[in-house]
């Protein structure tokens, strides 16, 4: 009786959860005039009259003359993910491993340094940092949209939290074996931080993907905009096109929801990994 | 010898750091100074800077929009007690040995996975006084619901309720959940023996016990909120209904990127960060009289 109880419950605030979403799938099934009825039933408003799959294919469509559209802005924001995700956890990586086992003057100065930026609003260091690539003639490029965003210091200080619980035996026995740190990092260290690099890799992807301010404000030009910033220049054109505009968004959230479900031990473990530090 | 030594670890060491370093240099530390260099002038982009000295802060202090703002964004912080106690309980209910609980996880996590421009429209969508769910829902128990994002009084609210579902099963349920899992069980027994019922209960142990990470998480929404705003509202309200979603970001954003008040922006955005880092300090300083068990 107490398990039904709880099921209900649990299945309750589900339904909550999931409702806007069904209703987004919805929106996007349904003939353009069907959106723009008054129900007073959520069954009826829920449930297309007639099914419109071609909707999805007509948001590339209907974008195509905003320098490429929908398409064009997918392999945007897939480009700039991937890039800026591997850029990132390269970086941290690398930065990591000299936090957290080489010695050199000013290490730990630098790594509070790092820890400290890690709390200032990202408007203070986004004017310089258009001035800067509008100064550099950059504004509008690749360059804009993902070399600036491949240095995170939370991605360095993940790692090496993780970095510092690894047992330093197996780097002494290699050391005598004459390996180089190189060689150290390549073989040992980054083989056995797989579990912390997949949590940040997810982390870090699904962040560029979302990613709107920086974008916002380094492109203009439809050619090169990401997911976020298309959709929302569709909407500025067709702000009365929901079912166009509800199957655009589903296109965009859906790889964050494939990649989710697939790695959400990673996500969970990463959450808690962050969060309660040593 | 020593010194060789040394000299050997430390060149890989900042070959290692390098990359990372300079572009933490060029896109974080320099540009936090610059910023700090920009509020003291006045720069519209295209002339010479002219320093101004002080005024921008002085003309801060006197801008009625920015007093405005910043009482929007306090008022959208209201939402965080009550996404903290959602959080919380969603949490209690599935810490239990239940069969399917993992994909019950998984769908409360999803609106913050997916939380972005996407998710913006759809609610958007949602609150179309005429057209949307919410209002389709309202008039099964005959109600005409408000017109939401176009009403001065209600898109506040209207924004806190999105972001209520955005977070409520989220990081801090994830996180209330560990906490939670580390409760040691025989506390909870002693507590049966003494014939505590369940309300004695959970003031007596659970909300001590995860009192850290109820700090924790106040903390770090406090911080997030005094920061937060910009998306939402630029992608729902435009700031609107008469500046009523306009937040503290946006206004900064504006004044940058709408406006090219490079200065006054830059300004704001230190006043901003002095906040954040105020909070920041007020939490190490009194963190540990708050937390106990």
């Amino acid at each position: 009786m107490k398990k039904l109880l709880t099921y209900l419950a649990l299945g309750f605030v589900g339904l909550f959860m999931l409702l806007p979403f069904i209703w987004m799938l919805s929106t996007s099934l349904k003939a353009a005039g069907d959106a723009f009825v008054s129900f007073d039933n959520p069954v009826k408003a829920l449930v297309p009259r007639e099914a419109h799959p071609e909707n999805y294919a007509k948001v590339y469509d209907v974008t195509r003359n905003m320098g490429g559209g929908f398409a064009r802005w997918y392999f945007n924001s897939v480009l700039v993910a991937v890039v800026v995700t591997l850029g990132q956890v390269t970086t941290s990586a690398c930065a990591a491993y000299a936090f957290a086992r080489l010695r050199f003057a000013g290490r730990d100065k630098l790594f509070l340094g790092y820890l400290g930026t890690m709390m200032i609003p990202g408007a203070v260091t986004m004017i310089p940092n258009f001035i800067l690539m509008r100064k550099l003639g950059a504004l509008d490029s690749y360059f804009a949209l993902m070399v600036p965003t491949m240095f995170s210091a939370y991605g360095t200080f993940m790692l090496r939290q993780f970095f510092m619980g690894i047992p330093r035996d197996l780097e002494e026995a290699a050391t005598i074996d004459g390996c180089g740190l190189f060689r150290i990092f390549t073989t040992i260290i980054l083989p056995l931080s797989k579990p912390a690099l997949a949590t940040l890799t997810i982390f870090t992807f699904m962040g560029n993907w979302q990613s709107f301010y920086w974008p916002l404000i380094m492109v203009n030009r439809d050619s090169m905009k990401t997911l976020p910033l298309g959709l929302l220049s569709f909407m500025g054109l067709y702000s009365t096109q929901w079912t166009l505009l509800m199957a655009g968004s589903l296109m965009m959230i859906l790889p964050m929801i494939i990649v989710f479900v697939l790695g959400q031990k990673w996500f969970i473990n990463g959450i808690q990994l962050g969060a309660i530090k040593g | 010898m020593a010194l060789s030594n040394q000299r050997r670890i430390a060149g890989p060491g900042y070959l290692f750091l390098l990359p990372n370093f300079v572009g933490f240099l060029v896109f974080t530390s320099l540009p936090v100074l610059a910023s700090l260099a920009l509020s003291f002038f006045n720069w519209d982009l295209f002339g010479a800077p002219r320093f101004v000295g002080l005024q921008n802060f002085a003309a801060l202090l006197r801008d009625r929009e920015f007093w405005r703002y910043g009482f929007n964004t306090l008022f959208l912080m209201l939402a965080i007690p009550v996404n903290i106690i959602g959080s919380l309980f969603l949490a209690m209910v599935m810490n239990q040995k239940l069969r399917g609980i993992v994909v019950f996880r998984v769908i409360y996590f999803m609106p913050t996975i997916v939380a972005g421009v996407g998710t913006y429209l759809l609610w958007r969508w949602l609150y179309n006084p005429d057209y949307g769910l919410i209002n389709a829902m309202l008039r099964v128990a005959g109600i005409e619901g408000p017109k939401w994002l176009q009403s001065i009084t209600w898109a506040k609210p209207a924004l806190m309720f999105m972001g209520f579902w955005t977070a409520v099963g989220g990081y801090n349920m994830i996180l209330y959940l560990a906490a939670l899992q580390n409760v040691p069980l025989d506390l909870y027994e002693a507590a049966d023996i003494d014939g505590a019922n369940r309300w004695q209960k959970f003031w007596a142990i659970t909300w001590p016990m995860v009192s850290p990470t109820t700090f924790f998480i106040f903390t770090m929404s406090i911080i997030g909120g005094l920061q937060g705003g910009f998306e939402q509202a630029f992608v729902m309200t435009g700031g609107g209904p008469a500046g009523a979603t306009t937040t503290i970001s946006y206004y900064i954003y504006n004044h940058a990127f709408a406006w090219n008040h490079m200065g006054y922006a830059a300004a704001l955005a230190w006043v901003l960060f002095a906040a954040v880092f105020v909070v920041t300090l007020l939490n190490w300083r009194f963190g540990g009289k708050v937390v106990h068990y």
